[in-house]
């Protein structure tokens, strides 16, 4: 399924879990640091360097791009160092989250509450994701080097729902269905 | 004839050692510069190039895995891998924090400079001219400022025997080195606690430390000493099971119980979790059974040179 954002929530509607999609778009970049500054931003009554409304956040935080290229490899990092800043992201209008490994039970309840879909991007198929990334700027938070705030346009990004708002976990499926422990 | 130590390390005698330099000989040298050249390459092709022994343990996974989405994504990883080498791009964003396993001759003499030095320019030249990501930061529970050139690594040296410089490089990423663990078992626990342990580590890790993993596993010694075994089994290629039987026999059933979690490539489901088991031991106190586990992404990045 191809999908493109800012999500709506009639698309939101219609990705299940295990879904194989492509996303094409803007997608904002931030890991560790830049949730923690951001969530620090809302606290102090301060605006976000973007809107959220409707946006997806990709967990990521890139190698230097050489010379020519829009940006170095590119893959996911585990998200749940991002779970305790997340509900309150999508509690002012992000929509997806794209990552690798799985989420806290409060992340999949706000998931459920705020109508977000969380993606998981394929970690380490760094230079594979790489090429779905077309332009890359840093947009806030420059310090923080490769864990500065960004925004990207992708085409064709390629990932799988993990979370839906239906509650349906896609780590949790596959790995049910091949245990044998 | 060689006795064993308790660092598992044939000591020959000196007499038959052609290695010992005689009284008056000239000591062999190398240069700083020389050190820090090699490390920046190692750096540098570390993350490019994944090994032979990874890539046809790859492979293999590819025909062994039974879920589709499971044979999907290594065959994704393996078209990463040629991707990297093809275009000189690091195979994962996350080029890690170098860890340089040094084995030093002890009848070698290092010149023009300080050796930790020299490791440490070769990580600042290999990360900056490969343009790898400089992912290290300061004051790690306070502002976490980044170092800017990937320094400092986390150096292991060893004196060993002989006039040679073997410099092992591994760009250690976060993602699988926060899934390590360590256990201070009691003797009673025994060959299942350990085996339990291991198993328990992997499957809690679940998708995080981006399966199918390497898990490097230490038994005995301290509780550092076991967590040293673990990351240094991680050097051993892959396909190659321990010399000692016992633990060989170890590994397999810990693999085994391993790839029954179900965890699979990429977490998604499947079962492949696991690459293979590395276990590495030494002989602890009459009160213990330290257990380490250090987990290692399927990106299992490591290149050496012999100075």
């Amino acid at each position: 399924m191809e999908i493109s954002t800012p999500l709506t929530d009639d698309v939101i509607e219609q990705l299940h879990a295990g879904d194989r999609v492509t996303i094409s778009g803007i997608i904002y970049v931030g890991r560790d640091a830049a949730h923690k500054r951001m969530i620090a931003a809302l606290e102090g009554g301060d605006p976000l360097p973007f809107d959220p409304q409707g946006q997806v956040i990709y967990y990521m935080g890139p190698s230097p791009a050489k010379p020519d290229a829009p940006i170095g490899s590119a893959g996911p990092t585990t998200s749940y160092r991002m779970d305790p800043y997340a509900p309150r992201l999508m509690e002012v209008g992000l929509k997806g989250m794209i990552g690798k490994g799985g989420r806290s039970p409060s992340v999949r309840e706000a998931m459920q509450k705020y109508k977000a879909v969380y993606f998981a991007a394929i970690g380490g198929a760094a230079v594979l994701i790489a090429r779905s990334i077309k332009e890359a700027k840093v947009i806030a938070y420059d310090d923080l080097g490769a864990e500065a705030l960004r925004r990207l346009k992708v085409q064709g990004f390629p990932a799988v729902v993990v979370n839906d708002i239906h509650g349906g976990d896609a780590y949790e499926a596959g790995q049910k269905r091949y245990r044998r422990a | 004839m060689a006795i064993m130590t308790t660092n598992h390390r044939p000591i020959v005698p000196i007499a038959s050692d052609p290695r010992v330099p005689v009284k008056g000989a000239r000591v062999r040298e190398i240069p700083c510069d020389e050190i820090t050249q090699t490390v920046a390459r190692l750096c540098i092709e570390a993350n490019y190039y994944l090994g032979d022994d990874v890539i046809t343990a790859l492979r293999r996974a590819r025909d062994a895995e039974v879920s589709p989405v499971g044979r999907e994504v290594l065959d994704q990883l393996l078209q990463n891998a040629s991707m990297a080498r093809d275009e000189r791009m690091p195979l994962c964003q996350d080029t890690g924090l170098t860890v340089v396993f040094v084995e030093l001759g002890q009848d070698l003499n290092i010149i023009g400079g300080d050796l930790y030095q020299a490791i440490e320019e070769g990580v600042r030249q290999g990360y900056e001219e490969g343009y790898l990501r400089k992912s290290v930061v300061d004051k790690p529970f306070s502002a976490r400022t980044n170092t800017t050139d990937n320094t400092p690594a986390v150096i292991h040296c060893e004196v060993v025997a002989g006039d040679r410089l073997t410099l092992k490089v591994v760009p250690k990423g976060g993602g699988s080195e926060n899934m390590s663990s360590l256990a201070m078992l009691t003797p009673a626990d025994g060959r299942e606690g350990v085996a339990d342990f291991v198993v328990q580590t992997v499957e809690k890790a679940g998708a995080n430390p981006c399966p199918p993993t390497v898990v490097g596993v230490g038994v005995g010694g301290t509780a550092e000493r076991a967590m040293w075994l673990a990351k240094h089994s991680l050097l051993r290629e892959l396909g190659e099971r321990s010399s000692d039987p016992e633990v060989a026999e170890l590994e397999r059933d810990i693999l085994t119980r391993v790839n029954r979690l179900g965890i699979g490539p990429g977490g998604l489901g499947g079962s492949v979790t696991s690459l293979a088991v590395h276990v590495e031991t030494h002989p602890c106190h009459m009160a213990s059974l330290p257990v380490a586990v250090n987990i290692q992404c399927h990106s299992a990045r490591h290149k050496e040179a012999v100075l």
